[in-house]
């Protein structure tokens, strides 16, 4: 059947879609977009927010555990993962009615299914398989994210092999968990029920946990979880798994070549995620593909004329403020807005919200070296910091890169509590193109975490004050 | 197709310029031949002249933006049947062109100093500084790395928000070659109590009002100021009797019929150029590549129009008659005051005079037209005691000071031109040999 024409279609509600959407319609256009599940997509329903939710719990009980350095006498502290689970449902099912509240506020159009590009404009909306609308656009962009990469032999099952969304609806806290991957999804998971009282084994095939975090930052986690009871082996091969009825065998293959096995009662598959880009209908378009990821231009255009593509789906990283930057820039340049600029994949801050948190933005200290900066590097740790000691939470500490030529601020790195929330100051920094001049100038309130911060930045021209 | 309007080469060595006017707003219709927009280069205004018809669909580039690159587009016209959706396709179709030109884009002309240029504008959506004030937007990091580099942030087009100079602006700079005079200045360490070097000037207040710098001030400033940084000039004066030459000017103006009225400035421009021809090597200029020895007398004179000093040049004056100097000397003139000079009209040049003598300036010292190696300095004619034949006598004298670029002339063949310059100022027929 021949549809309706709207100037804007998104495919996929996502942090990338929707903010795309909701964009479009500010600037005028008539928008629809195409939902075969949640809105909200992987962030609100299955990734970012559940999680935190979870963490949450964890950090709720890890104080519980110590509240008599507090001065308190809690007794009989009991977990109901079932309840905390319950928890993490209702805030992810707040925020998705949410999102529909905030389509609808701009008079957006929500068309429930799986969308598929025809050609020409043209998008087919199907249910269980059957085209069941089909409606045209001037414009369309592909939000359609991605998802738990799955290797070969060793798919989750959901029952004794879990992925990411398993894992979010955990109906046990398993006595004996292997976690396959110490990425941010991978690291939080074994964060979350080593916390609970699981006995976590993470397993990393490079030769560091976090592996995008700056060296000194993945050392310092490395031994954080350690000291929690969390076994960490990197440079690590997981060979097969061999499942029985009541638990899992994992052979793995060390370094130097060793072969060990791990038996666990559960395993959750963290070993990256793949653009969801079959079954988009991309073969009827010029859209290129370079492995499971849509290639575009700066300007988020792909192949096809009309049709873009941002977020997970375009490629890494695999982070929902990058996707709805994108989205936004993406619509703005449809509509020619003036003044838009590029997003700078430098000036894009990534958290994770282990025990302790980490959190960076900008380039590695080893990177900057490797791009040709002669560097100055700043640390301060969180034991100098006086409300991270009246938090009870003084482990951790902020590095800072900073190029002694210009001065330009290249990179931050931070361990230790509420960094997550910390960073934005110098995501702030690099936007503006500070050098440390001005942050040096830039008063931090006390006593806060952040002035870590500043101290760190004393600290790479030599002048750290409280350490 | 709609039809994309590019920043025109007005001149074939013309590498950006300034959007200075628009005549006809969006949605105008336009004939072939309809003024679109007036553009100022370094020296001159000139208006843009339509090729094409249509219907002016969209301005890119705002009144007042400096530093356009030749060919970037500038405007998008639409013929019958296209809509607005048509323009971005046409534009990103063009942005796509120009980039590689951009990229191998040629070494600044050799006869313009060595200057920092901003590249080609490197987004047509990217809008020029806002408050269109005297104050430079840009990121305290461009201005470290600007100051680092002995870049002008006043002569880089900024590609951040709100036309913001960033980082990769003053690299774009650096990449294509733009570093300046970097061996003076020292990089400094960075130090906390290193004050960041900065271009904003100081608040206009009740002292005194800003005047925002014309494109003409700026190339004045910074060719005056690497003349008198990088050619060690030396001077030579000498006074030289006039009574001679104005008697043959009277003769000769009689003679005119209206045709031409030849001015002292003329024949000393005709006399300069001979006394070249003379002394070939006082026609020369210094460059880091070696010494340019210029075959002919191509004499740039120094005009003051109403915006500022330019140089228009008599081509060729040694091969030119009084009459034609005179004319083509008015002409130049003409233009130079209405902003009107084609650049081919004042770049290049072997040889500058500057005459202050109209003001009633008895001598004074000229700073280099470089890549010239010399400029004379003329001044007043005027009655002055002077000793003939042992005897007190008046005669009427010009002194004329010439300021030499010793890298490239001594002093002796600076001496020696002068004396040929006498020579035929007090001897006014040879001239016309």
């Amino acid at each position: 059947m021949a549809g309706q024409e709207f100037d804007l279609v998104v495919v996929g509600t996502g942090p990338g879609g929707y903010v795309a959407a909701i964009r479009g319609a500010q600037l005028g256009m008539s928008v629809a977009v195409i939902e075969r599940e949640n809105l909200g997509g992987i962030c609100l329903n299955w990734g970012c927010i559940p999680t935190k939710a979870l963490l949450r719990s964890a950090e709720v009980y890890h104080l519980a555990k110590t509240s008599k350095e507090f001065g308190f006498k809690i007794k009989d502290i009991e977990i109901d993962i079932n309840a905390i689970v319950k928890r993490s449902r209702r805030v992810a099912k707040q925020l998705n009615s949410g999102v529909g509240l905030l389509l609808k506020k701009n008079k957006v159009d929500v068309l429930n299914g799986h969308g598929r590009l025809l050609g020409e404009g043209r998008i087919g909306v199907e249910v269980d398989g059957t085209q069941v609308m089909e409606v045209s656009a001037k414009y369309i962009i592909l939000a359609a994210g991605a998802r738990a990469r799955d290797l070969p032999t060793m798919e989750a099952d959901g029952k004794q092999i879990w992925n990411y969304r398993h894992a979010l609806v955990a109906d046990v806290i398993p006595k004996r968990l292997l976690v396959v991957g110490s990425g941010a999804i991978g690291i939080e998971f074994a964060s979350f029920f080593n916390t609970l009282g699981s006995e976590v084994t993470v397993v990393e095939l490079l030769d560091r946990v976090l592996p995008v975090e700056d060296e000194e930052i993945s050392a310092m986690a490395h031994k954080a979880f350690e000291k929690q009871g969390m076994r960490i082996l990197t440079d690590v091969q997981v060979k097969a798994f061999k499942k029985t009825k009541d638990s899992v065998t994992a052979a793995i293959k060390t370094a130097d070549g060793k072969a060990e096995s791990i038996v666990v009662d559960r395993v959750i598959m963290a070993v990256g995620i793949i653009g969801n880009v079959e079954d988009l209908g991309l073969e009827n378009t010029k859209v290129k593909v370079d492995r499971s990821h849509v290639e575009v231009d700066q300007w988020q255009a792909t192949g096809e004329p009309g049709v873009f593509a941002i977020g997970d789906l375009a490629g890494p990283p695999w982070l929902a403020h990058k996707a709805s930057h994108e989205g936004v820039i993406c619509v703005e340049k449809i509509a020619e807005v003036t003044d838009i600029h590029p997003l700078e994949p430098m000036n894009i801050p990534g958290c994770t919200y282990c025990l302790p948190q980490v959190a960076s933005v900008g380039l590695t200290e080893a990177a900057a070296k490797v791009a040709g900066h002669e560097v100055r590097v700043g640390r301060f740790p969180f034991i100098g910091n006086g409300k991270a000691i009246a938090l009870g939470d003084p482990e951790g500490m902020i590095k800072t890169v900073f190029d002694k030529t210009t001065g330009e601020l290249l990179g931050a790195h931070m361990i230790g509590p509420e960094v997550t929330e910390l960073i934005q100051g110098y995501a702030v920094a690099r936007t503006l193109e500070t050098t440390e001049a001005e942050l040096l100038h830039t008063v931090f309130p006390h006593p806060t975490l952040s002035e870590a911060m500043h101290e760190s930045i004393l600290d790479a021209m030599d002048r750290v004050i409280h350490f | 197709m709609p039809i994309i309007i590019t920043m025109p080469a007005l001149s074939p060595t013309m590498t950006e310029g300034t959007l200075a006017k628009w005549i006809l707003k969006e949605g105008d219709m336009v004939q072939s031949g309809d003024m679109l927009a007036e553009i100022e280069t370094d020296k001159a205004t000139m208006e843009v002249e339509a090729i094409d018809e249509g219907v002016l669909a969209k301005i890119l580039v705002s009144e007042g933006t400096e530093g356009i690159a030749v060919n970037a587009p500038i405007a998008v016209l639409l013929e019958d049947g296209e809509d607005a959706s048509d323009i971005q396709e046409a534009v990103d179709a063009a942005s796509g062109e120009l980039a590689p030109a951009a990229a191998v884009k040629a070494p600044a002309d050799a006869n313009l100093a060595p200057a920092p240029r901003s590249p080609a504008t490197p987004e047509v959506t990217s809008t020029p500084p806002a408050d269109g004030g005297s104050r430079i937007l840009a990121s305290p990091l461009a201005k470290r790395m600007a100051a680092q580099a002995g870049l002008d942030l006043a002569l880089i087009t900024g590609s951040g928000p709100r036309g913001r100079i960033i980082k990769s602006d003053i690299e774009a700079v650096i990449a294509a070659g733009g570093t300046q005079a970097s061996a003076e200045i020292p990089v400094p360490e960075v130090a906390v109590h290193a004050p960041v070097p900065t271009t904003v000037p100081a608040a206009p207040g009740d002292q005194f009002e800003l005047e925002k710098l014309s494109s003409m001030r700026k190339v004045i400033a910074r060719r005056m100021m690497e003349s008198k940084q990088q050619a060690p000039h030396f001077y030579l004066t000498v006074d030289c009797e006039l009574d001679a030459l104005l008697a043959l000017r009277k003769e000769l103006n009689d003679k005119a019929d209206g045709a031409y009225k030849l001015s002292v400035n003329d024949l000393a421009i005709k006399a300069a150029a001979i006394a070249l021809m003379k002394v070939p090597d006082a026609n020369v200029g210094y460059s880091e590549d070696g010494i340019r020895r210029y075959k002919n007398a191509d004499i740039s004179v120094a005009v003051a129009s109403e915006k500022g000093l330019i140089t228009p040049i008599i081509r060729n004056a040694n091969g030119k008659g009084l009459a034609a100097i005179s004319i083509e000397m008015k002409e130049l003139a003409q233009k130079a005051n209405d902003g009107k000079l084609m650049p081919e009209e004042y770049q290049g040049g072997s040889f500058s005079i500057s005459n202050l003598g109209m003001f009633g300036v008895k001598q004074f010292d000229a700073v280099i037209n470089m890549p010239q190696g010399c400029i004379l300095a003329v001044g007043a004619g005027e009655q002055r005691p002077v000793v003939k034949d042992g005897a007190l006598a008046i005669a009427t004298v010009m002194s004329v000071t010439i300021s030499v670029d010793h890298r490239a002339v001594d002093g002796a063949v600076g001496a020696q031109f002068l004396a040929a310059f006498k020579s035929l100022i007090q001897d006014p027929m040879t001239m016309l040999l």
